[in-house]
């Protein structure tokens, strides 16, 4: 039976809460309640209340406790509700979690769950993606998987790094997308990206929800004899550099779509980095398709504006192929 | 009435581990001030340390106190005025000078300066900058303490500052919640920088905050070590007996700068006057000679030893090498 991708992060957590006892959940809501989400439903009953813990509203509390634990041997996988407010436990995650190896020699291997993203009508404090923010903080792992697979096979390394995962799972992605997953153990290793589709004449490089933008636009490119190559970065942090450069020096023209905002969004980050390892093999302009710079609206058309679609990568392929 | 007539002399005599306490507690507050007086009096001002030098001058009574009562499977996470801990629990001064030189002998190699320290195998948690954060964290320690089936308790240290941030109040109020096993001691010095603690809250004492989170708290004379380790002992047989957390404010005056840059003229001169009178290192000596503990030829000795420690860590901090820049980019990740 397929498994959907809320399903896979949910089987992962189990999984590896029965391998490892050193696992343990603290959130809001994940214990009673099974989580806003329901991510966590039945692991009170199973696991009891030491090792999910119910918290205050306190993301901070949330944080840097994980860190505490954390550091005297434990692993936590600590949920923010929804990602926008892992900005009230910034302090913990980009101060104290992520500086403790390269200050102190002190691993943190914690995990931050944190459900992302636009498309449910969520307006500008339910659907923000702020992976950025940690992404350009060192000593941070930041991870944004797009398939059931992955989601699976990234939470099982997430738990199992001795470093601070940040795991970005997209929301509308929970409930939307499903596939089969293989029987028993296994995982996929954090920094390195996935090609998920082979084509010659453009890469589209890209991460999360937008994968699934990326192939709908790829297959409706197809009868137009426009050839597309996606590269799913699944984890964002460290980058996996080498892959992005080789895709692009496979097609020469590069796309880079996400959903995050423009400005510092991660687009910027890559163009920088085929400017200096690939120019030479370029045959066009790196181009942006993100989402503006504005706060996530919440009335449907403002938020079908917003955010990256089919249609805005169709049109930008089509230019760059031309070109 | 201000703080410094709050607290009470520690009155009574003294069985044989209060002794022992004493002799003990009186090495390692004269260490420690030796070692930050050369600090911040002499390397400093030499150029031989750079960056932000703070020092617990006056507070010494606060760290060792506690720590004297702490186990060594408790967790301790000082604040950066509470060196004396360090010390106590085996760090020596020559790795702390290195510390404060940037050298490689220094706790973080290099990596980070001042009391910004820790080591996990001596279960010392470094602190950050920011003020309380590691009040939340502290409250994690316990949690795993409590969850690995140890009789541990975790001693989360701060100053009067730092109860104004939220992170405080999240982390005490989530050790209440779960009744963890964590001792919350403030060295109330009664600045934080140059802000006063009457602009800094509107309590009058630290403690008067436990009651809102439904925690026990006492304020403690922070300047008579005895004292300071008693209430350490009354806090943790409650955290140990499973009854959760226990607050100490240990009242105290922060007897220089913020840090060595600053000349402190923001505070009242009879401030400075009123509290060098309750200094707790030769208020313990009167105390022991009081018992007949020791005697003044004892002290002597003892402070001349300490200064023999202090030059010879000195000279082997100066010799330990800066940490060489090719290993900039090694332990961001595993």
């Amino acid at each position: 039976m397929p498994t959907t991708y809320v399903e896979a992060i949910r089987e992962g957590l189990w999984e590896e809460m029965e391998r490892d006892p050193n696992v343990l959940l603290i959130g809001e809501d994940i214990g009673v309640y099974g989580g806003a989400f329901k991510v966590t439903a039945g692991f009170l009953e199973k696991f009891g209340e030491k090792r999910v813990v119910d918290t205050p509203i306190s993301e901070s509390a949330i944080v840097g406790a994980s860190i505490g634990a954390g550091l005297m041997g434990l692993r936590p996988v600590a949920e923010m509700q929804f990602s926008d407010f892992i900005s009230c436990g910034f302090d913990q995650i980009v101060n104290f979690a992520a500086k403790c190896r390269y200050r102190w020699n002190a691993p943190v291997p914690i995990v931050i769950r944190a459900p992302s993203g636009g498309g449910i009508h969520g307006g500008p404090f339910h659907s923000q993606n702020p992976e950025m923010w940690f992404v350009r903080t060192p000593g941070l792992k930041v991870v944004a998987p797009a398939t059931a697979y992955d989601a699976k096979g990234l939470i099982k390394s997430a738990i199992r790094d001795n470093d601070p995962v940040l795991f970005f799972e997209h929301k509308g992605l929970y409930r939307r997308i499903k596939e089969d997953l293989p029987a028993g153990d296994f995982t996929v290793p954090l920094g390195k990206a996935k090609l998920v589709r082979k084509g010659r004449h453009l890469s589209i490089i890209t991460y999360g929800a937008m994968v699934w933008v990326a192939l709908e636009a790829a297959e409706r490119l197809e009868p137009e004899g426009i050839d597309i190559e996606i590269l799913d970065l699944r984890t964002l942090a460290p980058l996996d550099r080498d892959a992005v450069c080789e895709t692009a020096r496979k097609t020469s023209k590069v796309l880079l779509l996400h959903e995050d905002t423009q400005t510092g969004g991660l687009a910027g980050e890559l163009t920088a980095t085929l400017t200096e390892r690939v120019w030479e093999y370029l045959d066009g302009p790196i181009l942006r398709i993100t989402a503006p710079d504005t706060p996530v609206p919440f009335s449907p058309p403002l938020e079908e504006a917003f955010l990256p679609n089919a249609e805005k990568v169709i049109e930008k392929a089509r230019w760059l192929h031309r070109y | 009435m201000s703080a410094a007539e709050l607290i009470t002399p520690h009155p009574g005599g003294l069985a044989s581990e209060q002794a022992e306490v004493a002799h003990r507690g009186l090495y390692y507050m004269s260490l420690m001030r030796e070692v930050e007086d050369r600090i911040e009096r002499k390397l400093y001002r030499q150029g031989k340390i750079l960056g932000g030098v703070y020092v617990g001058r006056g507070q010494e009574a606060i760290s060792v106190g506690t720590s004297l009562a702490a186990t060594p499977e408790d967790v301790l996470l000082p604040s950066h005025r509470d060196m004396g801990l360090f010390f106590v629990r085996g760090v020596t001064p020559a790795r702390v000078f290195a510390q404060y030189m940037g050298r490689v002998g220094g706790l973080t190699r290099g990596r980070d300066g001042n009391m910004h320290m820790g080591d996990l195998k001596l279960n010392i948690i470094s602190i950050i900058s920011a003020m309380a954060a590691c009040v939340p964290v502290g409250t994690g320690v316990a949690m795993a303490l409590r969850y690995q089936g140890k009789n541990a308790v975790a001693f989360c240290f701060f100053g009067d500052g730092a109860t104004s941030r939220g992170d405080w109040h999240e982390g005490v109020n989530f050790a209440a919640v779960q009744k963890l096993p964590v001792v919350f001691v403030c060295n109330n010095n009664q600045y934080a920088y140059s802000t006063p603690v009457e602009k800094q809250m509107g309590c009058a004492n630290v403690a008067d905050r436990g009651p809102a989170y439904g925690i026990p708290a006492e304020i403690v004379d922070g300047n008579d070590l005895l004292a300071v380790h008693e209430a350490a002992q009354r806090a943790t047989a409650h955290a140990r007996s499973g009854r959760g957390p226990y607050l100490m404010e240990c009242k105290s005056f922060r007897m220089t700068g913020h840090s060595a840059h600053d000349a402190a003229d923001y505070v009242p001169k009879d401030l400075w006057d009123q509290w060098s009178k309750l200094d707790p290192i030769p208020r313990l000596e009167s105390k022991m000679i009081e018992q007949g503990l020791a005697t003044q030829g004892e002290f002597d000795e003892l402070h001349a030893r300490v200064r023999a420690e202090v030059d010879e860590a000195v000279a082997w901090a100066e010799n330990s090498p800066y940490p060489d820049p090719s290993t900039l980019l090694d332990d961001v990740y595993e």
